[in-house]
């Protein structure tokens, strides 16, 4: 998948992959984030 | 001139006892379900139809597990659904009681200092007569049941805006509790809540002191690690339920706070015990964590949708006293602490290599060391019909992931490692009490008489929750069979 250039809403989790950690991620592939959220679902 | 002696003492636990009340009425009382009952009312009946019966509570495989009955490794010879395997067990289990809800609402009362609680007076002869045979209520707990009040006061009391109704299983009204008219920090539902909290936990600590044979007096200082919110609008949070804890169970000689920190509060608050131990300061402090309320019935819709049992109907507590070695109980290691340091980054894999790697680099032991890992524990069966997931699976691969990138295991052995030196979740979703605190009395058990050399318990607390910061919080400890056995 081609990101460059996407708008990117991040929907981690903290038993799982983080928020935070997506951004890193999809940054790298030259998205834009315009949400970033992580959630606990415990 | 007196000179002051601090020693530099192994701390160990000296004793951990557990505590369920079943509250299958206070469901709808839980935050979610209240939300949702606000908006559509006809969920309270939805909710209703599903709420289990005592029996079912009692005998519920994760249940007995939290209570010491089984260990939770022999959840994995039951099949699943568990709520369908509901046995015949006693109340009171191995490490501790679960409690019928007429008892439960019995117990507000005892706990309540300000006449918050009323009770129907036909419903406190009921819960007189289940309490007084307790052998925990003392009868000057039986005097604050008082004689209740009529049908009549209750119903019209409860129709006030500033009160809330509480109700048995059945649908049955038969008290409220009466909150502050101008102060939203006192209202009825945030006493609920800590009264619930303040309930439970001492009923955990007096279950540990009658079993442990110890003096209530020679407790010094108590540490609470609830996620309750205790003080009114000018103070919200101002706490201290750790000395209404201790004035309920007669610790006449300690003084005590409590320790927030989400989820991880209470890993965090039996390393500060042992270290008060260790230092000389203090001879036994207690560690307790009351329920959390709020959390009855979170997943309820998702049970609802697969129409299963509303299993999250358990407010669950602990109660722990850390002392000096004593040579047979397990000495909580103070060179292996875990912490999740304010730089180490929030990612999931820098939370696990400060808890877990950096510890076990630091003491010189391997992943393999550990003979069990107490991490996140709730129970799968409460989680999954909402679309959790398995929580404490995913973070025993985590660690068996770990475990492959230190090549101490290969990557087809990662399935057998997390059996090993993991077990399935079985604690109620309650906050703070399932992070890795369910595992300590089977750990014990365990390090004393069995097989175990050692175990680590790694707490995660979601700080980013109260919207103050986006991190996380983390804290673990190695538990370690006393070196005089």
């Amino acid at each position: 998948m081609d990101l460059k250039g996407k708008k990117v809403i991040a929907l981690g989790e903290r038993d799982g992959v983080q928020g935070n950690s997506i951004v890193e991620c999809v940054k790298s592939a030259g998205a834009e984030v315009v949400i970033e959220f992580t959630s606990c679902f415990v | 001139m007196n000179t002051i002696t601090l020693g530099n003492r192994h701390p160990v636990i000296m004793g951990v006892r557990y505590f369920l009340a079943h509250a299958p009425g206070l469901v709808r009382n839980g935050h979610k379900p209240s939300v949702d009952i606000s908006r559509t009312p006809s969920v309270t009946e939805d909710i209703a139809s599903h709420l289990r019966t005592f029996e079912n509570a009692v005998g519920y495989p994760p249940n007995r597990a939290y209570l010491g009955d089984i260990f939770p490794d022999q959840l994995r010879d039951i099949d699943r659904p568990w709520f369908q395997h509901n046995g015949t067990s006693e109340r009171r289990q191995r490490h501790g009681d679960i409690m019928p809800e007429e008892e439960l609402l019995g117990m507000l009362k005892i706990s309540d200092a300000f006449d918050s609680v009323w009770l129907e007076e036909s419903f406190v002869r009921e819960s007189k007569t289940a309490l007084e045979s307790h052998p925990l209520i003392q009868p000057t707990d039986m005097e604050k049941l008082s004689e209740g009040h009529s049908y009549s006061i209750i119903e019209e009391q409860s129709a006030n805006e500033s009160a809330m109704p509480l109700f048995l299983r059945d649908g049955r009204l038969v008290g409220c509790v009466n909150g502050a008219e101008e102060d939203e920090a006192l209202s009825a539902h945030v006493l609920l809540e800590n009264l619930a909290c303040k309930a439970t936990a001492t009923m955990a600590l007096r279950t540990l002191l009658s079993d442990g044979g110890f003096d209530p007096a020679g407790v010094q200082y108590i540490l609470n690690t609830g996620e309750e919110a205790v003080g009114d609008s000018f103070q919200r949070g101002g706490g201290n339920m750790a000395k209404a804890v201790g004035e309920m169970c007669g610790l006449e000689n300690s003084t005590g706070s409590d320790v927030k920190a989400f989820c991880c509060a209470p890993v965090h608050a039996l390393v500060l015990a042992s270290t008060m131990v260790s230092a000389g300061l203090y001879d036994q402090v207690a560690v307790v964590g009351g329920c959390s309320l709020a959390k009855l019935g979170m997943n309820y819709q998702g049970h609802l949708n697969a129409d299963q049992p509303i299993i999250e109907d358990v407010l669950a507590s602990f109660a722990v006293i850390i002392g000096a070695d004593d040579g047979e109980s397990p000495v909580i290691r103070l060179d292996s602490i875990g912490g999740h340091n304010i730089g180490a980054g929030s990612s999931l894999r820098a939370i696990t290599r400060t808890l877990i790697t950096v510890p076990l680099d630091r003491v010189g032991l391997k992943f393999g060391d550990i003979d069990k890992y107490a991490i996140e524990l709730q129970n799968p069966e409460i989680t999954e019909p909402s679309g959790a997931g398995d929580v404490t699976e995913r973070n025993y691969r985590l660690i068996a992931g770990l475990a492959v990138q230190a090549n101490e295991i290969k990557r087809d052995e990662l399935q057998n490692f997390s059996q090993k030196h993991g077990m399935p979740g079985f604690s109620s979703t309650q906050g703070h009490i399932a992070s890795a605190i369910p595992f300590l009395g089977h750990a014990t058990d365990g390090l004393i008489n069995g097989d175990m050399q050692r175990v680590m318990f790694i707490a995660k607390g979601s700080l980013f929750l109260g919207k103050m910061t986006q991190m996380s919080d983390g804290f673990s400890f190695i538990l370690e069979r006393n070196p005089s056995r």
